[in-house]
């Protein structure tokens, strides 16, 4: 059911609320550990965030995706204004079709990243790690939509990892084989509709289940019931963030400063300086930064994200990235030993022209043994491809593992 | 009686007595003359109604004091305790309330209970502000530039500021020049929907101010209430733990630790100019003081038009002072209560009851509060920041009592056109009274006693001149190189060793100490004495 009421003047009570999985979530969680996620509270991990990491990357994890905000676009003009709203042409994205874009101001300045899921003509949800409403509200002047915040109205689940489709054809849902990566569909399901999209945060096969929050409990028991051969496994988000870095993803107010909260409009970034300009296209039409984004286009990118395969063992969490002469040219935004790809990975921001594939750079890390710390100066390397991008990711249908 | 002083200091209000610790800590015999027969100005709690009770009798919350003085002065050590309060209600006419919590969540949900959208444009509107304010931070501790000089440190400075606004980038500039001139109610109109939304913030907009949330420049008051911070938390307010007078005292006892002398219950008749230069100060009692400098922390008129002799100022100079913008507008009720009042909107126990209050739901009424200024009058139905300190300070009334602190505003210097009579503030206070009534039934019935403020007694009481807070409008036309006057920003006034060192001076009102500290170097500068006034920290 539907568990956020903050209509009620009561709701300053608590400072945040249970998800509609919660009852199920409290079973697993046997760190008896929650920490807030906007409107919810959230398991930073259920027992070990390694091993559900592993469970991510060996067989499936499941992962409450209940708080990420949600929005619902319908009507005439939804297409033209999602296609002013955001920077790819969302045309492509035919209907039964998921699409990762991100959207700017007028300066050309990241708002924030998420997923269009197109579900019929006209009819449209955007996933954000941000809230947008305003913003939304505010674009939404001169187009004849309806654009709403649903984030409570509905309840996800990420079934992420190798065995993520043999769980779902265990639970019965036929022709899942069938979903491509960033396709979406709908089942019956005990009464309800189940919307199923072949999409994740982990690079890895996997999918994202929603539904109503009437249904969420029931979801959650039969998902586990038809996992359990499986290795299904409750993953709190700190395995998730491990397994999104290892994919090079990228996460707001972590790898990007949001331009919508930015006191200091320099911190912030535009899609090429995150390495998403093949997000941005400029033949689609006007959009919302598209003149800021044509002349950085011209002019070239104060920064760039990249990702460093880092020499040894050390994770580099919030380093500070070396040019070759020696100078500070930019920091690490997010970092982790790889246990997939056995490395020391980062994703990193750096001030161009530096960043270039296959550039050397050096990263300065601080690590601790028994409460001495050291430091120690490690190479780095400029990398293009994701450290984690199994040929299982894409194979359809997906193998059963 | 007569004795010779480095630098005699008038008033112990608390920019003079800032003014006072840096000179004294240079070395410097230093004498503060203070009229009242207490120190602290309007940084005062008195014991007003009973041994046990002291009120914050004028300001009543702290937030803009700069913690480089703070810290530089050892007031911590002098037993000042900063505690923040956090939170705060905007009551509507309709039963509801628009409550302000410590947890961001919370308070965006709370906005969210209102619109959905306007809970989302807070993020935004916070956003901006908070650029205004780093933006100005920078220029609280520093000196402002003559820009009509040639003289190096006024190109450097001017230097420093122009850098200071390419750093914020070009729109930012756009930005910055319209929210100085904007009107609060222009402002937020571009951010928010709601009304109940829009008036709790409008308030910051003109506390102190007698302009109406209609009235251009209005956006930077709120800007001068956003810019402080408690401990780093921006915009964050607090008491003065045992009330504000406590920062005073503290500044009092680092003054005298450092070898200063204060004489109180004796106000300035005359300052003594001799060849053009202040050589000292004649006190009502006839005794006569002499010094190498003379620091007046007094309002701009209550200086140079209460204080000195025409002849011996530019009558130019002297128009000027008389056409400065200082009109009080706001007065002050302390109540002693026999426990705490009940308001009726808010949720059993709600913390929000510990924050400021206010009785407000649409920017028409604050606007029509304001008509009733211009038309000679006190609003009938005025703006009110309530706060009960007890609820957080046990410090200042026996347990389970309570004081409260009522500013309000609007509230004229002169009713229609006369001196206020004492039956028009008896009138006064009454409406106030019945006005919170409305909101906590049973209010009226908890009173012991209560002490009204209007602008005549902040005149008479601790000298601001038409009751105004601020010692001086804070509007474009005298803020920065133009306060208080153009030409005469630096600290220095028109007659040679005469320095200013009150709120009519950069960067203006409240209990910030700034102008305090910047006239002491500046003097300390002239007297080529060590420099003993502490750097602003910068934030980046």
């Amino acid at each position: 059911m539907r568990t956020v009421h903050f209509d009620h003047r009561n709701h300053a009570r608590d400072a945040a609320f249970p998800s509609p999985f919660h009852s199920r979530q409290a079973q697993h969680n046997r760190m008896k550990e929650w920490s807030r996620w906007s409107d919810y509270l959230s398991v930073p991990a259920y027992w070990c965030a390694d091993m559900e990491y592993f469970a991510g990357r060996n067989a499936c994890g499941v992962f409450d995706l209940t708080p990420m905000i949600k929005h619902r676009v319908s009507g005439p003009d939804a297409l033209p204004y999602l296609n002013r709203l955001v920077t790819r042409d969302v045309a492509k994205i035919k209907p039964g079709r998921v699409g990762y874009s991100v959207w700017c101001n007028e300066q050309g300045r990241v708002l924030d990243d998420g997923t269009i899921f197109h579900f019929d003509e006209g009819d449209y949800r955007i996933c954000s790690q941000e809230r947008q409403i305003d913003w939304f509200l505010t674009s939404a002047q001169g187009f004849d939509v309806d654009v709403r915040e649903e984030t409570h109205d509905v309840a996800g689940l990420a079934l992420q990892g190798p065995t993520s489709f043999a769980v779902l054809n265990a639970l019965g849902l036929a022709g899942v084989e069938t979903l491509t990566p960033f396709g979406l569909t709908t089942f019956d399901f005990a009464g309800a509709s189940l919307t199923v999209s072949r999409t994740g945060f982990t690079g890895d096969l996997g999918y994202e289940l929603w539904v109503d929050p009437d249904h969420a409990e029931t979801l959650w028991d039969r998902l586990f019931e038809a996992g359990e051969l499986h290795g299904i496994r409750a993953m709190g988000s700190q395995a998730l963030d491990l397994l999104r870095i290892e994919a090079g993803f990228i996460l707001a107010g972590i790898d990007f400063l949001p331009a919508w909260e930015a006191v200091r409009p320099s911190h912030t970034r535009s899609p090429f300086e995150l390495g998403l300009g093949w997000l941005v296209n400029f033949d689609k039409g006007l959009f919302t930064g598209r003149r800021a984004l044509l002349e950085e286009h011209e002019r070239g990118s104060r920064y760039r994200l990249v990702k460093l395969d880092i020499a040894g063992n050390k994770p580099a969490k919030d380093a500070y990235v070396f040019g070759g002469d020696g100078k500070v040219i930019g920091t690490v935004t997010s970092a982790m030993w790889s246990p997939s790809a056995k490395a020391s990975i980062a994703l990193a921001s750096v001030e161009t022209p530096h960043g270039e594939s296959g550039e050397e750079l050096d990263v300065e890390i601080y690590y601790q043994r028994e409460l001495k710390w050291h430091r120690v100066m490690a190479r780095a390397r400029v990398v293009d491809k994701a450290f984690w991008d199994p040929p299982r990711r894409r194979q359809t249908p997906p193998a059963k593992f | 009686m007569s004795t010779k002083y480095n630098a005699i200091v008038i008033g112990a209000g608390h920019n003079a007595l800032t003014s006072a610790a840096f000179l004294a800590r240079a070395g410097m015999k230093t004498l503060v003359v203070e009229k009242n027969d207490y120190i602290g100005g309007a940084t005062v709690s008195l014991e007003t109604y009973r041994k046990d009770w002291k009120y914050s009798n004028c300001s009543y919350v702290a937030s803009l004091l700069r913690p480089e003085v703070y810290r530089s002065l050892k007031l911590a050590k002098y037993g000042l305790q900063i505690v923040p309060y956090g939170g705060g209600a905007t009551f509507s006419q309709n039963g509801d309330y628009i409550g302000r919590y410590v947890d961001p969540d919370i308070s965006r949900r709370e906005v969210a209970r209102h619109s959905q959208r306007d809970a989302h444009a807070t993020e935004r509107f916070d956003r901006d502000v908070m650029r205004q304010a780093r933006f100005i931070r920078q220029f609280l501790l520093r000196t402002p530039p003559d820009p009509t000089s040639f003289r190096p440190r006024d190109l450097l400075e001017l230097l420093y500021t122009a850098r200071a606004a390419l750093d914020l980038g070009e729109d930012l500039i756009y930005d910055t020049m319209r929210f100085y001139t904007m009107s609060i109610a222009d402002f937020l109109d571009e951010y928010f929907e709601h009304p109940l939304i829009k008036a709790s913030h409008a308030g910051s907009g003109i506390i102190g101010s007698a302009m109406g949330v209609m009235s251009p420049g209005t956006a930077y008051v709120l800007l001068h209430h956003a810019m402080g911070d408690v401990d780093g938390s921006m915009g964050a307010w607090g008491f003065a733990r045992g009330g504000m007078g406590a920062v005073a005292q503290a500044m009092h006892d680092c003054f005298i630790d450092l070898g200063g002398r204060v004489q109180i219950g004796q106000g300035v008749s005359r300052i003594i100019v001799k060849r053009g230069r202040a050589v000292g100060v004649a006190l009502e009692n006839g005794d006569e003081h002499y010094a190498d400098v003379i620091v007046s922390g007094l309002t701009l008129p209550h200086t140079f038009l209460e204080c000195m002799e025409a002849s011996d100022l530019d009558a130019g100079f002297l128009d000027r002072v008389r056409h400065f913008k200082i009109r009080g507008s706001s007065g002050k009720l302390n109540i002693a209560l026999d426990g705490p009042p009940r308001f009726t909107a808010l949720p059993e126990g709600s913390e929000l009851a510990r924050g400021d209050l206010h009785f407000v739901d649409t920017m028409e009424r604050l606007e029509r509060a304001y008509d009733d200024w211009k038309a000679g009058t006190w609003s009938k139905d005025p703006y009110i920041d309530l706060l009960i300190p007890t609820m957080t300070d046990p410090s200042m009334a026996p347990p389970g009592k309570h004081f409260m602190s009522v500013f309000v505003q609007y509230v004229p210097p002169k009713v229609d056109g006369k001196d206020w009579t004492d039956a028009q503030v008896a009138a006064f206070g009454q409406n106030v009274v019945n006005r919170i009534e409305e909101y906590a039934p049973g209010f009226k019935d908890l009173i012991l006693h209560m002490e009204v403020r209007t602008p005549r007694e902040l005149e008479n009481e601790i000298g601001l001149t038409s009751g105004n807070i601020f010692h001086g409008e804070l509007t474009m036309d005298q803020l920065s190189f133009n306060r208080p006057l153009p030409g005469y920003a630096q600290y220095r006034g028109p007659v040679k060793g005469l320095y200013l060192c009150g709120s009519s001076t950069h960067p203006g009102g409240g209990v910030m100490a700034a102008p305090g500290a910047n006239a002491a170097r500046e003097i300390l500068g002239d007297l080529r004495r060590i420099n003993t006034v502490p750097e602003g920290w910068l934030d980046d």
